[in-house]
C-alpha cells in the first residue's frame, strides 16, 4: 500500500480546511472575520479550497476602525469583488457616534481596543454563532492555550479556566443561545508558515506588507506611520524611511519595521533572520505581561 | 519536511517546562522581544540564568502559581522538520489536560527525574500514553547534572522502565539521559556523558518516522459538508467534502456509504483546481460518486472491501473530564467525527487506578477517572477499534445541559 508523504504546508492546509468545513456543518450563522491582513487573506484562500465551486457558507465581516491603511481597504474591496462573496462592515466610527465607546485621548490613543464593542455589536446584530478568525497560537502566549473552537459567553468573554477539552480532530461547537464560538483554523501555523503558504499559493497581498517609502515618526522606540489618526505634536519629528508592516492593524497602533524587502522571498528571509516577533510590532500588547489575556477575556479577537 | 506532533508528560518538578524552553532556546526559536520579556521578568534560576520555563507558562494564574494547568501549544522548526509541542500538566488533577494533549500527538516525551527514578506518576503518564495509543516514546532521564551524570543511575532507571513498558505493551521506547537546565543531550550531545552513545533529543525527534506504526490502511472519509452550487452551469454538481481519516481512496474504487449501506464507485476526486487520482489519509478533498446516493453530513464513505464495525452497543475506555460526575441514567451526546447522536453509558465495567494500574469495580465516574464502559447509542456508529485506527476509533461525550465536552472515548470492541 502506498503511504503519502505530506508536506507540512499541505498538512496545515488540510487541517484548516477540515476546521472550516466543521464550522459550515455545525453552525447556523457563521462569519469570517476579515481584517485585510495576511492571516485573514490566507483564510479566504482556505475557504475557497474548502467550498468551491460552491459559495462560502458565511459572509466576510470587516470591523472597520476608520483608521485603516487605505491600501488595506482598496485590497479588501478588490478581493471581495473577485471572489463574489458578501461583505459586512462593522464601523467603529458608528460605535463612537452612537456614544457606545469613547475615543481614547493622549499620545498613545488607538482605536484598537474600541473594536471589541463594534465586533460584539455586529455579532449580536447579525446573530452570528461562530466567527472565524486568523489568530495563531505562535503569536502570543495566551493564544498558545486557546482552543481552535473557543467558546465565548454573550459578553464575548473568553474564560481560560473553563475551556473545553479539545480532543483528536473532534470539535465541539455546541453552544447555548447568545453564546458564540471563535474559530481559529490556522491556530497551528506560525508566521513563517503563513508566508510560505502565501508564496506557494501566489496570493496577492496589500502593498503595505512590502517595502515602501513612508513618512514616519518615532513613538515608544518604534516607527509609526505619520497619519491624521495619530495624535502628534511639535515634538514628533516626521521623517521618511524605507519601511514595511508585518501586521495590518489600526494605523495608530501598528508599527512599521525598516525593511528593503520588496518580494515575498525577501520577507521570508527577513523573518528567518528577524529578532523581533510579529506582535512585538504591536504597541497594544506591551501594556503589561498579561495584556493579550486581559483583552481576550474582554471579548477581543 | 513534515510535521511531528509530540507531547510532554512530567510533573512540575521534573523540569518539563524547562525542557521545552530549552528546545526552543537552543533552536533559536525565541525571538528578541520575547527574550527581553523573559529577562525583565523577576523569575530567575538560582545561578541567575533565565528561567526558561516561563516561555511555556501562558496564563496569569499559572504564572502566579508557578504551575502549568492547561495545554499550551508551542511551535518550532529546524531545517529537517516542523514540530508542534503540546505542553501538558503532569499532576494527577490535570489528567484530562494530559489526555487532551496526548490525543493529537504521535510521540510522547516522558520525563523521569534522575534522582527519583520511576515513580507513581511515571506509571500514570506511561499508562495514559498507552491508553491514547501513542506508539513512539522517548523517556528522558532528566536532571542528570544533579546525579553527577552517572551512568549507573541511568541504567538502573531504564531497566526499571523496561519492565513497565512491557507491562503496558509500549511499542517503540527510547531512552536519553539529559539535563534540560544545563542543555545536556537536548540539542548537542553532551561531553559530560560520553558513556551515552545515542543521539541528542532533538536529533532523535528530527528523524523518527512515526508513519510506520501510525497509519491505518482502512479507507475512511466522514462527510462534513455537501457542496451543491445549484447554479445553472453546475446544476447537477454534488460533491462530498471531507478529510480522509485513514487509508487511501483511488478513482474507481468501490465504496460503501454508511449508515445507509449504499454502494457506489468513486467517479472523481477534487481538490480546488486539481483532480488527483487518489486521496490519502489527512487530505481534505471533495469526492464525487457515480451513483446518485443520498448522503449528508455525518455519513461516512468507506472502502467497500474493508468495512468498519457498525453497532449501537460499544465497549470503550472513557476518561471523564467534567467536574460533574457521570450520571448513568442520563442521556449524553456522542460526537464521532462529523456524526452526533444521543447515547447513554449503560454500564461501568471497571475503573483503573492509574497510579497502580489496578482495575476495580465502580459505580461512579468522576473528574479524571478512567475505565471501561459500555455505551448505548441511538444511531449505530460506523467505527474501527482505536488500536487499529485512532481517527475512526475515538469520540467525545457532550453533556447537553452544559454543552461541555465531558468525556473522551476510545472504542475497544463492538458488543454483539
Amino acid at each position: 500500500m502506498s503511504t503519502y508523504n505530506f508536506d507540512y504546508l499541505e498538512e496545515l492546509e488540510a487541517e484548516a480546511i477540515h476546521i472550516l468545513r466543521e464550522v459550515a456543518g455545525q453552525f447556523e450563522k457563521p462569519a469570517l472575520l476579515f481584517s485585510g491582513g495576511k492571516d485573514s487573506i490566507t483564510l479566504v484562500r482556505l475557504a475557497e479550497k474548502a467550498f468551491r465551486p460552491g459559495k462560502f457558507p458565511f459572509p466576510l465581516v470587516h470591523i472597520d476602525t476608520g483608521h485603516n491603511f487605505q491600501e488595506t481597504i482598496d485590497y479588501r474591496d478588490k478581493m471581495v469583488d473577485r471572489i463574489g462573496e458578501r461583505l459586512i462592515i462593522g464601523s467603529v466610527q458608528e460605535s463612537i457616534d452612537q456614544g457606545k465607546v469613547v475615543e481614547q485621548k493622549g499620545k498613545n490613543a488607538s482605536r484598537n481596543a474600541l473594536q471589541t464593542v463594534t465586533l460584539l455589536d455586529t455579532i449580536a446584530k447579525y446573530e452570528f454563532d461562530a466567527c472565524i478568525g486568523g489568530a495563531r497560537r505562535d503569536e502570543e502566549k495566551a493564544r498558545a492555550k486557546e482552543r481552535i473552537f473557543s467558546v465565548r459567553d454573550e459578553f464575548g468573554s473568553w474564560d481560560p479556566k473553563r475551556q473545553r477539552p479539545e480532543l483528536w480532530n473532534i470539535y465541539n461547537g455546541k453552544i447555548h443561545k447568545g453564546e458564540n464560538v471563535r474559530v481559529f483554523p490556522i491556530s497551528n501555523w506560525t508566521e513563517l508558515d503563513v508566508w510560505n503558504y502565501i508564496r506557494r499559493e501566489k496570493i496577492e497581498l496589500p502593498s503595505i506588507y512590502f517595502s515602501h517609502e513612508r513618512e514616519v515618526i518615532t513613538r515608544n522606540g518604534q516607527l509609526m506611520a505619520a497619519s491624521p489618526f495619530l495624535n502628534m505634536d511639535d515634538e514628533d519629528l516626521v521623517f521618511k524611511k524605507q519601511v514595511r508592516f508585518r501586521t495590518v492593524g489600526d494605523m495608530s497602533c501598528t508599527a512599521a519595521v525598516e525593511s528593503e524587502a520588496t518580494l515575498i522571498d525577501d520577507i521570508i528571509s527577513e523573518i528567518g533572520a528577524s529578532k523581533i516577533s510579529e506582535r512585538g510590532a504591536r504597541l497594544d500588547d506591551k501594556v503589561s505581561e498579561a495584556a493579550m489575556e486581559d483583552r481576550k477575556k474582554g471579548g477581543y479577537f | 519536511m513534515n510535521i511531528l506532533k509530540f507531547f510532554t508528560a512530567g510533573s512540575v518538578d521534573d523540569g518539563k517546562s524547562t525542557l521545552i524552553g530549552r528546545l526552543l532556546y537552543d533552536t533559536d526559536s525565541i525571538l528578541a522581544d520575547q527574550l527581553e520579556a523573559l529577562q525583565s521578568s523577576n523569575r530567575k534560576n538560582d545561578d541567575g540564568t533565565i528561567d526558561l520555563a516561563i516561555l511555556t507558562d501562558g496564563l496569569r494564574a499559572e504564572r502566579e502559581q508557578g504551575i502549568t494547568i492547561d495545554v499550551a501549544y508551542k511551535y518550532f522548526q529546524t531545517d529537517k522538520r516542523k514540530f508542534i509541542i503540546a505542553d501538558t500538566p503532569g499532576h494527577i488533577q490535570y489528567t484530562r489536560n494530559m489526555v487532551t494533549g496526548a490525543s493529537t500527538a504521535n510521540l510522547a516525551i516522558i520525563l523521569v527525574d534522575a534522582r527519583n527514578g520511576v515513580v507513581e506518576q511515571t506509571i500514570r503518564h506511561s499508562y495514559l500514553v498507552s491508553l491514547l495509543g501513542i506508539k513512539h516514546i522517548v523517556v528522558c532521564i532528566n536532571k542528570m547534572d544533579m546525579v553527577d551524570y552517572g551512568e549507573d543511575i541511568y541504567t538502573t532507571i531504564i531497566d526499571r522502565y523496561k519492565v513497565l513498558a512491557q507491562q503496558l505493551k509500549l511499542v517503540d521506547v527510547n531512552y536519553i539521559p539529559v539535563s534540560a537546565l544545563k542543555g545536556d543531550n537536548i540539542v548537542q550531545n553532551s561531553e559530560r556523558m560520553d558513556w551515552y552513545k545515542g543521539e541528542s533529543l532533538l536529533h532523535f525527534l528530527e528523524k523518527v518516522d512515526t508513519d510506520n506504526l501510525d497509519k491505518s490502511q482502512l479507507a475512511r472519509m466522514p462527510v462534513q459538508w455537501v457542496i451543491r452550487p445549484q447554479t445553472e452551469e453546475l446544476h447537477d454538481y454534488r460533491g462530498y467534502a471531507g478529510r480522509v481519516l485513514s487509508g487511501t481512496f483511488n478513482l474507481n474504487d468501490k465504496v460503501t456509504v454508511l449508515p445507509s449501506g449504499a454502494s457506489s464507485t468513486i467517479e472523481k476526486i477534487e481538490f480546488f483546481d486539481q483532480t488527483p487520482d487518489a486521496a490519502h489519509a489527512g487530505q481534505s478533498v471533495t469526492i464525487h460518486l457515480k451513483d446518485d446516493v443520498d448522503i449528508s453530513r455525518g455519513d461516512t464513505i468507506v472502502n467497500a472491501a474493508a468495512l468498519p464495525q457498525e453497532s449501537k452497543l460499544i465497549e470503550a475506555d472513557l476518561c471523564w473530564m467534567d467536574g460533574r460526575a457521570l450520571d448513568t441514567s442520563m442521556m449524553y451526546l456522542i460526537q464521532h467525527n462529523s456524526k452526533v447522536t444521543k447515547c447513554k453509558i449503560s454500564e461501568i465495567l471497571h475503573k483503573v487506578d492509574i497510579n497502580t494500574l489496578e482495575k476495580h469495580a465502580a459505580d461512579e465516574f468522576k473528574l479524571n477517572d478512567i475505565g471501561r464502559v459500555t455505551i448505548k447509542t441511538a444511531d449505530a456508529l460506523a467505527f474501527d477499534l482505536y488500536d487499529d485506527n485512532r481517527a475512526n476509533g475515538s469520540a467525545i461525550l457532550i453533556d447537553s445541559r452544559t454543552n461541555l465536552t465531558v468525556g473522551a472515548l476510545m472504542f475497544r470492541a463492538a458488543v454483539e
